[in-house]
Order: structure tokens, then C-alpha cells, then sequence
């Protein structure tokens, strides 16, 4: 069994799906942090099986909530107060992304003019679908 | 600060928005000397980064019969776009030159990107391989024109149906009116995109079928829709010979279509229509053409506000 000391005050993502803690690191731009951040991989879950967590330490103000519900609205967010969870933020998919997935279309103007913004928009709940703005090039959940 | 209006999608127009557009299309058709003067002192900039002779003069055509004039490029190289500007700033400039735009580019949204940074209205005069909103007014002022309805019709398209944008604005016209259905007809390679098919077709609960053989699919037509296949569109040559020349439309076909059935092309055509069909009364894409100029003369009145003369 690992141990991870516990979080006095930060935010603890749980239900991760085993494997995505990385790319979720990266997409939120943990990286670039100056807080402590826990990264546990391929934690036993009852529900899942396999899981992974991220442990942040501060405000909520770290991560942009958008952004995570865009990767998997069915990661939990959990803010920790006095090492208890005080409360639990429902994720989800957010209707407009921007800069989170780039568009590959090379037809669409984002592919000559580099300072536009690449912005999604989501066309189907259903599906998890998102299109491009601009081209309407569809990303499927699968091809981010 | 007032909200400028702008046409990048057929479907930025509600349908009593479109119908009311039509109207005065065809009310300017009808008395086109009154509509002389309606636009003294406006100036329309014609923003075109790639070739194109119809639908440019096709609106200097309809702001010069409105009475106002006309200023723009015929092509990216004599624009400052090859010296590397941006739509955002080209389209700042131009705000301050003209009263309306319209812009065609061959890369898809770019008149989006001009919508989001211009004080005048935009017009989407065709943005690569993605809407010509223009155009599908066009169309459906020629259907609407020459069959007196625009629902409960059987609509035939033919071609190059991955790549032909005036192909996926019509049918996301086409979609809002009651009882419409689509024959596709296309090689497998160039059938209509998967979003049109899924999010358009499927999830509007449109009857429609995807065919190879254009003589099976001409009885049951009442409009033709014929489309180029587009060399600027591929970026290998050797399929787009391969493809070319997959439908060609001669009089010998037309004898499979109904007495009624009209042909539509958005012109140019090189070797999809045989010239011999020309002289057939259903050919209607030089009719088409002309309709092309009354449908731009009202878009320009809605989107400068320009009241309709008594």
C-alpha cells in the first residue's frame, strides 16, 4: 500500500480513469505550478477497478473546471478543507472549449493564421461531439 | 452599441427570414427600375482570395443595380494577404472603406474570423469547401421560382458531393421546409461528409439515399442539382482525374427525367452537363445565374436596412 500524506486545503480529482492522470496534468497545466501536486496511478477503485488521482494543493482557482469536463465529466472534484471534503463539484461538458483540442482540418483558416484561437464548440450531448468554430471539422471524445 | 448583422451559414436566416428574402427577390425581379436607387452612396468591398468570376460580378452585378458602387480584390496575391496580413486586420481596414462586405476564401471560416473583427456586415461568398450561403439563396429562389414551392420535393445531387459547398448549404436549407427528400448520387469517394449525413440528414429525420448510378435515380427527380468536380479541391491530381468525368448529363439521359424536373448547376461547368441539354427547357442554370443577382440585390437591402421602396 502507498501512502499519500493528506491535503489540508487543495482539491483532490478522483475517478480518473486509470491511465489519463498525465494527460489531464498536462491539459491543466499542473505542470506549470509552483503547489505540490500528487499524481497516483492505477489506485484499486471498487467502481473502476483501476483509477487514478490527483492530489492539488490551493484554491480552486488552480484548474479550469471547463477543461476537465471537456477530458471526462465523470471525474469527481473534491475541495478539501481542514483535510475534509467540503464539497463536491459536478463536472460538465462544457458547450465552447477553447485552445484545449487544436483542429487538424488543413482547409480550416486556424491551419494559416497561428494566433486565432481554436475554438469547439459542442454539437452533440449525446455523442460528446465537439466541432470546430470555424470548419465545423468534427472531434469525437475518442480523438482527443 | 447595434448588433451588425451577418450571412456565413444559409442557416443565420430563420425560414421566415429566408421566405420574406425571397419575396423581395422576386418583387425586385418583377420591378427591378424601382429598386434603381435604393443604395446611392453605399459601397460594397468584393474581398476575394481566390478566383472567381460569377459570384464576384454576380454581386458587383446586383450593388450596382441598387445604385451603389463597387470596390475590392479579385485575388490573395493583390491583397495584402500576400504580404502575410491577417483576415482580422483586412477586414478592420476595409470596415473603413466600405459599407458591406462580401468575401470569399479559400480557407474554411475565414469569413467568420472577418464577422468577429468588422463594423459592417459580412457576406460568406463562399469559404472553401464549406458554406456558400449566398448561392443556396440562389437555389432556392430558382426552385422556389420554377416548381412554386420549396416542400415536397424529390432533389437529386450529382457529383462531387464531399467537396461541393453549395451541395451541403443547400441541403442544410433544404432540411426546414416539410417533405423534402435527397437522392445522393457520387463515386463512394466523394460522397457528402459524415456530419452532413449524421447531424443534418439522420437527425432531422430526412429520407434520403446514397446511389452511384445517375440514369437509375433520374425518374423519381423533381430537381437535378449537378455540381463540377473541383480540381482546387484535391490535393492529388491523379484522383482528381480519376473522377472528373464521372457523370456527364446528355439529352439521351434526360429522356429518364420527368417532363418537369428542372437542372440546377452552380456554374461553371466544364464536362458534367453535355451542351446539348442547353437547349432543353428544363436546363434552368442560366436562369439560375440571373436569379443569383435579384436574391444578392435583396441580401444586401436586409443587411445595409434598406427600406423597401413604395
Amino acid at each position: 500500500m502507498l501512502n499519500i500524506s493528506g491535503l489540508k486545503e487543495g482539491i483532490v480529482l478522483d475517478h480518473i480513469e486509470a491511465g489519463r492522470s498525465l494527460d489531464i496534468y498536462y491539459h491543466l497545466g499542473l505542470d506549470k505550478l509552483e503547489c505540490q501536486v500528487a499524481i497516483i496511478k492505477n489506485a484499486r477503485s471498487n467502481k473502476m477497478g483501476r483509477k487514478d488521482i490527483i492530489k492539488i494543493e490551493g484554491g480552486l482557482n488552480t484548474i479550469d473546471l471547463k477543461v476537465l469536463g471537456y477530458i471526462d465529466h465523470n471525474i469527481t472534484v473534491n475541495i478539501i478543507r481542514d483535510n475534509k471534503i467540503i464539497e463536491k463539484k459536478r463536472l460538465e461538458l462544457p458547450e465552447r472549449i477553447t485552445n484545449v483540442i487544436h483542429c487538424k482540418n488543413p482547409r480550416c483558416i486556424t491551419s494559416i493564421e497561428q494566433g486565432l484561437p481554436h475554438i469547439f464548440y459542442l454539437s452533440d450531448r449525446d455523442t460528446e461531439t465537439y466541432r470546430c468554430l470555424y470548419c465545423d471539422e468534427q472531434y469525437g471524445k475518442t480523438q482527443k | 452599441m447595434k448588433s451588425i448583422r451577418h450571412l456565413l451559414n444559409p442557416l443565420d436566416l430563420s425560414v421566415e427570414e429566408t421566405d420574406a428574402l425571397l419575396d423581395l427577390a422576386s418583387d425586385i425581379e418583377h420591378n427591378l427600375p424601382k429598386y434603381a436607387h435604393v443604395c446611392d452612396g453605399k459601397k460594397l468591398a468584393t474581398c476575394f482570395y481566390e478566383p472567381s468570376t460569377r459570384t464576384r460580378l454576380s454581386f458587383e452585378s446586383a450593388m450596382l443595380n441598387l445604385g451603389g458602387s463597387v470596390l475590392g480584390f479579385s485575388s490573395a496575391d493583390s491583397s495584402s494577404a500576400a504580404k502575410g496580413e491577417s483576415v482580422a486586420d483586412t477586414i478592420r481596414v476595409i470596415s473603413c472603406y466600405a459599407d458591406i462586405c462580401a468575401m470569399r476564401h479559400p480557407k474554411e471560416g475565414a469569413p467568420r474570423v472577418a464577422a468577429e473583427f468588422s463594423s459592417i456586415p459580412v457576406i460568406n461568398a463562399g469559404d472553401g469547401g464549406h458554406q456558400h450561403p449566398t448561392q443556396t439563396l440562389t437555389d432556392l429562389l430558382t426552385i422556389r421560382s420554377l416548381k412554386g414551392r420549396l416542400d415536397n420535393l424529390t432533389i437529386g445531387f450529382c457529383g462531387d458531393l464531399k467537396f461541393g459547398r453549395t451541395v451541403h448549404s443547400l441541403i442544410h436549407a433544404m432540411v426546414r421546409y416539410p417533405n423534402i427528400r435527397f437522392v445522393l448520387i457520387s463515386p463512394p469517394e466523394l460522397k457528402i461528409p459524415e456530419y452532413l449525413r449524421d447531424d443534418v440528414l439522420r437527425a432531422n429525420h430526412i429520407e434520403f439515399k446514397e446511389v452511384g448510378n445517375l440514369d437509375e435515380a433520374l425518374p423519381e427527380l423533381d430537381i437535378l442539382y449537378m455540381t463540377r468536380v473541383q480540381r482546387e479541391r484535391f490535393f492529388n491530381e491523379e484522383d482528381y482525374i480519376r473522377l472528373k468525368d464521372c457523370y456527364i448529363l446528355d439529352c439521351k439521359k434526360m429522356k429518364l427525367a420527368k417532363p418537369d424536373m428542372f437542372i440546377l448547376h452552380p456554374l461553371p461547368r466544364v464536362n458534367e452537363i453535355s451542351v446539348e441539354v442547353d437547349e432543353d427547357p428544363r436546363a434552368a442554370y442560366f436562369k439560375q445565374a440571373q436569379y443569383g443577382v435579384y436574391v444578392r440585390m435583396a441580401l444586401i437591402m436586409m443587411l445595409l436596412e434598406v427600406e423597401k421602396p413604395c
